[in-house]
């Protein structure tokens, strides 16, 4: 079993909690800020950021494309800030603006330049591949103690985990600020809590979560795991740390749930093939949120 | 005239139709602050279409009939709809977090239900991706018949249902007394959004079809702030960039018709949002520096009325600019002129703010105005009337005001 499972799944596996982690734990902050969909337009804007990382520097490497999405994730935000205040249109509205309009600059070059060498299509960027992050070096369980074979873990593993350990330090270190700036702006002010940097730091480290959870895992998980999870933890209980805490538990839970259905439930139904991981993890994250919604203890708000 | 073909042209013509009744609905989805509800509308057809291939299928049939996949589209987009509304209604999430939950959860279902067909359907391309970032090339003439009929109806249910969503978009409460239904008139609104979007989906995609919903409102709200000419604007701009995109991206390959259409749109917000008179960019800065210039003016010519001198670096130039001092800072003849004019209108709002009989009149105060833009000549008289009546009072008064007005 374990020859199988370790090189072909453990690291999807392993990638697809990582990522729904590090998406779903700043989803609490923006989902209690009424800043639920800046993931979704994160998600769009990658797009373009890629592409344009790809055509400045030629190379179809992880970083200039990295580096270019989340670029394009910080002057959209700017972007919508503008529309925003000077155009004084509504937040909602000015979002869907500018993320639709970069999405749209990000086909039209994907289209206009010669990628056809690289795998980078709009396909690509929504499923991810999750399926095809193995790590062939493996043999069985021991390799997890085999430093050679460890050398060969996929890339996209070691950055999800850093980029989880980075998510979680911003939010472990500036918890009471961030806690107080979200549910009273105003208190918050007096206690000399510089609101509006802080809330643009939120959504900065949300775009790198973006980021790095687009590279591996592609855009459909980034939207579900930064709303579905904390909104059906939200239906949970009233107090933040045990919100966040339910949110870690329904992400991993959507990530190995849904990879598992993914992969083995076809067989199991009697048909050779998988389906997309990435989506069913989406879907999975759904049916969670619907038995929260449901069946929640504080799903109507405050049981007073 | 361009030459593109009976098959493009119907397309143009029909993402034209298309973009009018998008651009007239969007218009009525962003008063009622709901654009973003056309995001979980359009990605929530991505599983009806999967679904209506595969029963299709089932049935023996070819599984693309444009029809067939549309009607499944607008199915599940209505689940969604609803889904939206039903957690908007009972439970704690706001309505963004609805939107995002549902258009995340059934975009996901739908790209399972994609991955099935292609396993199932091997060695038969679906081409049900096109329906992602839409695509007109190489499409069927019946398709683009469809498309053309479904623009031309979605836009005559909307200016049908022009009136009473206005109404219910500006005054719900006095909708309801006219004998509407501002819950009917939402859903009927919402249900037009989903028409558009699903007509839409083969042209624009599903991804970016929610641009047509909120670009030509947007852009079309810096020009007007009557909602009938918003609206009706809207229409326009949705419109030119509905047939323009689809013309252009029939030029020459490598141009999708869904981004091109949208980027047309977003030339034309942003032509909006630095041109439009008042709201825009470009009339805002003018505003802006307009004003500057009327207080630094104001500010000098005061100053030299009282005899001091004016320091300010802006204030010297406009002043000698305006001819209005020398070079070395003393009032020039005609400054000295304005200088008074300036300093007789100060003291006139000085006794008028202090009449309490005159308050509304006085409420007109902003250091700036020319009282004689808001008094007429008769009032004036008998303001000056006054001034030399109560002179000593007056002084007091004026006294009292510049020391209000140095602490400040």
């Amino acid at each position: 079993m374990g020859n199988e499972f370790v090189p072909l799944s453990l690291p999807p596996l392993l990638i697809g909690c990582l990522a729904a982690l590090a998406c779903a734990l700043p989803g609490n902050f923006l989902l209690l800020r009424r800043q639920a969909l800046i993931g979704d337009a994160i998600s769009h804007v990658v797009l373009p950021g890629i592409v344009v990382g790809f055509l400045v520097t030629g190379t179809s490497s992880t970083w200039p494309m990295m580096l270019g999405a989340a670029a394009a994730a910080v002057v959209a935000v700017a972007l919508i800030q503008l529309v925003h205040r000077v155009g004084r249109i509504e937040p909602g509205a000015a979002m869907g603006v500018v993320f639709t309009t970069l999405f749209a600059a990000g086909v039209l070059l994907l289209e206009q330049s010669d990628t056809s060498n690289v795998h980078l299509d709009v396909e690509h960027a929504l499923y991810g591949n999750l399926e095809s992050l193995i790590w062939l070096d493996a043999t069985g369980w021991s390799s997890l103690l085999d430093p050679a074979a460890l050398v060969w873990l996929p890339p996209e593993l070691t950055r999800m985990a850093v980029v989880l350990v980075l998510v979680m330090l911003f939010i472990g270190l500036l918890w009471r600020p961030l806690a107080i700036s979200t549910f009273d702006e105003g208190f918050a002010r007096t206690l000399g809590i510089r609101v509006g940097p802080l809330g643009l730091a939120l959504v900065i480290v949300s775009a790198i979560a973006a980021v790095a959870a687009f590279d591996a895992v592609g855009s459909i998980i980034v939207i579900a795991m930064f709303i579905c999870p904390p909104a059906a933890a939200r239906m949970m209980t009233d107090r933040l740390l045990v919100q966040v805490g339910w949110s870690a538990l329904f992400a991993v839970a959507s990530a190995i749930i849904g990879y598992v259905l993914a992969g083995y439930g076809p067989l199991w139904l009697g048909y050779s093939d998988s389906v997309s991981a990435a989506g069913m993890i989406a879907t999975v994250s759904g049916l969670i949120l619907a038995v929260a919604a449901m069946f929640g203890p504080v799903r109507k708000g405050r049981a007073a | 005239m361009i030459d593109i073909g009976y098959n493009a042209t119907l397309v143009a013509i029909g993402a034209g139709l298309l973009g009018v009744a998008a651009g007239v609905i969007g218009a009525f989805l962003y008063f009622r602050k709901r654009s973003l509800m056309s995001d979980a509308i359009s990605h929530a057809t991505l599983p009806g279409v999967a679904i209506a291939f595969l029963v299709m299928v089932a049935l023996g049939g070819e599984g693309r009939n444009l029809v067939g996949l549309l009607t499944g589209a607008a199915l599940s987009s209505l689940a969604g709809l609803w889904l939206v509304h039903w957690i908007n209604r009972n439970t704690r999430l706001g309505e963004d977090a609805a939107i995002g939950a549902i258009l995340s959860v059934f975009f996901g279902f739908g790209i399972v239900l994609l991955t099935v067909i292609q396993t199932i359907g091997a060695g038969r391309q679906a081409g049900l991706e096109s329906f992602l970032l839409g695509s007109t090339a190489g499409m069927l003439r019946a398709d683009a018949y469809v498309i053309a009929v479904g623009g031309a109806l979605a836009l005559i249910a909307c200016l049908i249902l022009r009136r009473p969503m206005t109404l219910v978009s500006f005054d719900a409460e006095y909708a309801a007394t006219q004998g509407l239904r501002p819950g009917r008139v939402d859903m009927a609104m919402m249900t037009l959004a989903l028409a558009v979007t699903v007509i839409g989906l083969k042209v624009v995609g599903l991804i970016l079809i929610v641009a047509l919903l909120i670009l030509p409102a947007v852009a079309a709200r810096f020009w007007s702030d009557r909602s009938e000419v918003v609206a009706l604007l809207a229409g326009v701009i949705g419109g030119v960039s509905g047939a323009v995109g689809a013309v252009i991206s029939s030029l020459a390959p490598g141009l999708p018709t869904g981004p091109i259409i949208v980027l047309v749109a977003a030339a034309l917000f942003t032509v909006s949002l630095i041109l439009a008179p008042t709201r825009g960019v470009l009339a805002g800065v003018i505003a802006q520096l307009r004003f500057r210039h009327r207080v630094h003016m104001r500010q000098g010519l005061l100053a030299l009325a009282h005899g001091h001198r004016v320091h300010e670096g802006y204030t010297l130039r406009l002043l000698r600019r305006a001819g209005l001092i020398r070079a070395d800072g003393v009032a020039t003849s005609e400054g000295q002129r304005e200088a008074a004019l300036a300093a007789q209108d100060e003291r006139r709002w000085t006794v008028l703010r202090g009449r309490p009989e005159a308050a509304t009149l006085a409420a007109h105060y902003d250091g700036l105005t020319p009282i004689d833009t808001v008094l007429t000549s008769d009032q004036l008289t008998e303001l000056d009337r006054l001034m030399k009546q109560g002179s000593d009072h007056g002084h007091a008064t004026i006294r009292r005001a510049e020391r209000g007005r140095s602490d400040g």
